[in-house]
């Protein structure tokens, strides 16, 4: 009664290491990374994990979240914008969190409860937050709030014969919450609900389940995690501005497609997701060092995602196939 | 225990706009006994399901489980209440490991009120084992056959103590082996004190494992009987309203068939897993009908000659020529019309006008790309409404707007808007008015007379019997005989679908 697996998350997943393995071996000899190379992927692009951590909720349901660029924008600007007025720290961090939440939730709700679209609610979100940042300030805010200063600069410096590698907090603290989402994806019942809901919805209600409650709450997720990722931007560039971040929402999504998470829902691993951002950051990286525009970024990332999703086609016909096959031995 | 009744369904009525679904009937349900719930299309089997488990409101009745007065809201609540489904299309989720499929909402949990994967892949392990299942049960369930996917839903309907297991139509596409299998789960599950409640297209597996029938028509209950009681010819009459004690006297009278030439010669079309190998003749100007119950693969061989499905192997000769049929287009270019069974997913565009939805099957026929003349559309269409008098109040009217039987007429008039040879319909009648009906049978036989093909497809034998000059009668998939002259008689139709005593 066994059969070869038709398509699993583990095998979307190694295809996305190796691929990380190979460039990453690539730029060690032809353009000599060092280990800063590597550790300065995650310094560079902290951001972005959280982010696309939230998104990735979202696309394990089978939905779509596009408003999160802007959402980033608002918590720097807004953020900066607080602190300039002197608001302290510790109530401006708190309250860009909770508009975060408050927004994605919202958004979640109005999807949910009225069946609507989430691409079109969440592109009126992304609007909407745009909109917020310009009317709060059109020129670029500067934080000088000291708590702010010494979070950004806190690092961990290595030293490793003549070489210094450094990585900064925030980049942990973006490490720790992918760690935090794989635990709770795996050993939560909420996480195995998102799943569920991905893999069926009809099903995952029949079978008792919370999913229209769960579709609101990834939503939250992902307003969150992208105010918690405007925090973390704000701690990489100490400023606000309201015409930055646009288009990372696709970015967000891209990596984790390039890591593995089917858009269908219900299937992905948020190691592959953290990894796609890697990888992106590693593209970045190589078109740098080749002082090349830096729109072959764009260009290499396009390349790869019409792979990846040529992949997941393939490996999802090959399913339909031995289903087929089964019903043929039926017969 | 009050004489065993585990769950008693009273007077239960559901109401749809127009249409009375369930019209009071009863249900009852003993526990200990694999009770078959069966009736033709639109007898109310499914709503009756839906209902019991909470997927439908009940316009009202009520329901008594052991005795006490239930309202079933939802499925969690059915679920609460002991009553489980599975259904044909498995509901789970096929991204999920088998374990996982068995215990999601309920997972066992680690003293940090974590879920412990270690504990239930082994449960489910144990689980399947006293189901005879050996699987991996770490692995996504999409990996495993319909069948495994079953046997994984009955264990989950287990495992969370369920009562009354519900099984609806779990056979369709098992294999003999399989189907034993399941059979052996049932048997134990009775023998538990179970009820089951197992809806089939399949006499053969009514008479092999169930205890008691209950039989449905058109929303109506027809009667409750122990298997032994009844022989199946008197099920099959049941089913479809036709008495056969009424019947086996008195031969229906038929002059000879004429002679006619053959059009269209079918030799060993198939299809895996649909259909068995078809041979058959289609005549110039005969109404040919395609009878058996529902799911015997009258629709499907339908839909193979056509070109709607694609057949794995066979010939066809349209006037001596070799033809075959890839897509429906390659059909309708052939001179072949196909009017789908249901009418509201495969066949009307509700949105469009009346004219549009005529013009839809010749539009394609002449490629999209060569507008058809509007004159001459307007002509056509006038004159289709004239001669099906479809009752529109003009051509320009939303089909959606119509009723039922003006919408199949649309239909008709679509597919005879591009004069075809072999004109295909598929339960042309079904839940229309009785003098539509009449209406479209004398269309048809006009249609015949003019030297058009008619296959005729129905589930009530009293129309096939005044339109039909000969039937193929088909059963679990393959065609059991051919029947025409003298040998076309209710009483031979009758025993040839019931099969096993013919």
């Amino acid at each position: 009664m066994k059969r070869k697996r038709n398509f699993s998350e583990i095998s979307l997943l190694t295809i996305t290491l190796a691929l990380f393995a190979v460039m990453y071996l690539g730029g060690i000899l032809f353009y000599g990374f060092r280990i800063s190379t590597f550790l300065n992927l995650f310094n560079d692009n902290a951001y972005l994990i959280v982010a696309t951590t939230g998104i990735f909720f979202v696309l394990l349901t089978g939905g779509i979240d596009i408003s999160i660029g802007s959402v980033v924008a608002f918590t720097c600007v807004f953020s900066a914008w607080l602190l300039e007025k002197g608001v302290p720290s510790g109530v401006v961090i708190p309250l860009v969190l909770l508009i975060g939440l408050a927004f994605g939730s919202l958004q979640g709700f109005l999807i949910v409860r009225f069946d609507l679209q989430p691409f079109i609610v969440t592109l009126a979100g992304l609007f909407f937050m745009r909109a917020l940042c310009s009317i709060i300030s059109k020129a670029a805010i500067a934080i000088k709030n000291p708590f702010y200063l010494k979070v950004a600069l806190a690092k961990i410096r290595f030293t490793l014969g003549r070489q210094h590698p450094k990585i900064y907090f925030y980049a942990l603290f973006a490490i720790a919450v992918v760690l935090a989402t794989a635990f709770v994806l795996k050993f939560t019942k909420f996480g195995r609900t998102v799943y569920a809901v991905g893999g069926s919805e009809q099903s995952a209600s029949l079978m008792g389940l919370p999913a229209r409650g769960t579709r609101v709450m990834v939503y939250g997720i992902s307003g969150f995690c992208a105010s918690l990722g405007g925090v973390v931007y704000s701690l990489y560039t100490l400023a606000g501005y309201s015409l930055q971040n646009i288009g990372m929402e696709l970015d967000a999504i891209s990596s984790a497609v390039i890591g593995g998470t089917l858009l269908t829902g219900g299937v992905g691993s948020i190691f592959g997701a953290a990894i796609g951002v890697l990888i992106q950051g590693l593209i970045q990286t190589v078109v740098t060092y080749q002082n090349l525009n830096t729109w072959w970024t764009k260009v290499t990332v396009a390349a790869l995602l019409c792979l990846f999703i040529i992949i997941q086609r393939a490996m999802s016909v090959n399913g339909e196939q031995a289903r087929k096959k089964r019903l043929i031995r039926v017969a | 225990m009050n004489s065993g009744i585990l769950l008693d369904m009273k007077d239960i009525c559901k109401e749809y706009p127009g249409v009375q679904a369930l019209d009071h009937v009863p249900f009852q349900l003993k526990a200990g006994e694999i009770h078959a719930l069966l009736g033709e299309n639109g007898a109310g089997k499914s709503t009756l399901i839906k209902v019991l488990t909470g997927a439908e409101s009940l316009t009202s009745g009520s329901v008594f489980l052991d005795g006490k007065s239930v309202k079933v809201r939802n499925p969690l609540q059915a679920q609460h209440a002991g009553i489980s489904t599975v259904y044909q299309e498995v509901n789970l989720c096929p991204n999920l490991s088998v374990a996982e499929n068995i215990h999601i909402g309920r997972e066992p949990r680690t003293a940090w009120g974590f879920i412990d994967w270690k504990t239930m892949e082994q449960r489910s392990k144990d689980l399947l084992r006293s189901f005879d299942l050996d699987i991996d049960v770490t692995r996504a369930l999409d990996n495993y056959s319909v069948a495994v996917q079953q046997m994984v839903a009955i264990a989950r309907s287990c495992d969370i103590s369920a009562r009354i297991l519900i099984l609806d139509e779990p056979t369709s596409s098992l294999t003999d082996s399989e189907v034993e299998k399941l059979f052996s789960v049932m048997n134990r599950l009775r023998g538990e004190g179970m009820g089951i409640i197992f809806v089939t297209h399949f006499l053969d597996q009514v008479y092999q494992i169930c205890d008691r029938i209950t039989v449905l028509r058109n929303g109506r209950y027809v009667c409750t009987e122990k298997t032994g009681d009844l022989d199946r010819v008197s099920l099959v009459g049941r089913m479809i309203g036709k008495d056969y004690s009424e019947l086996a006297g008195g031969l229906t009278e038929r002059g000879e068939s004429p002679d006619r030439e053959s059009l269209m010669d079918v030799a060993g079309l198939y299809k895996s897993g649909t259909i068995s190998p078809l041979n058959l003749t289609i005549r110039k100007g005969e109404i040919l009908g395609f009878g058996g119950l529902l799911g015997s693969g009258r629709s499907e061989a339908a839909r193979l000659i056509f070109g709607a499905d694609r057949a794995d192997g066979g010939e066809m000769t349209l006037d001596g020529e070799a033809v075959q049929f890839k897509t429906p287009l390659e059909g309708i270019r052939a001179g072949l019309a196909f009017c789908p069974e249901e009418r509201k997913v495969e066949g009307i565009v509700g949105d469009l006008s009346v004219r549009d939805n005529i013009m839809l099957a010749l539009q394609a026929k002449q490629g999209i790309t060569r507008p058809l003349d509007p004159e001459e559309v307007n002509r056509m269409t006038d004159k289709f409404i004239d001669l099906l008098q479809i009752k529109t109040p003009d051509a320009e009217r939303a089909v959606k707007n119509l009723s039922g039987g003006n919408q199949q007429k649309v239909i008709l008039a679509r597919w005879l808007a591009t004069d075809p040879r072999i004109l295909i319909l598929d339960e042309p009648t079904r839940g229309i008015d009785v003098g539509t009906k009449a209406e479209i049978q004398k269309i048809m036989i006009g249609l015949a007379g003019e030297g058009m093909s008619v296959i005729f497809i129905s589930s009530e034998i009293d129309e096939m019997m005044r339109c039909c000059e000969r039937m193929v009668i088909l059963k679990d998939r393959s065609v059991v005989c051919e029947l025409a002259g003298d040998s076309l008689t209710e009483s031979r139709v009758m025993r040839s679908i019931a099969g096993g005593g013919a």
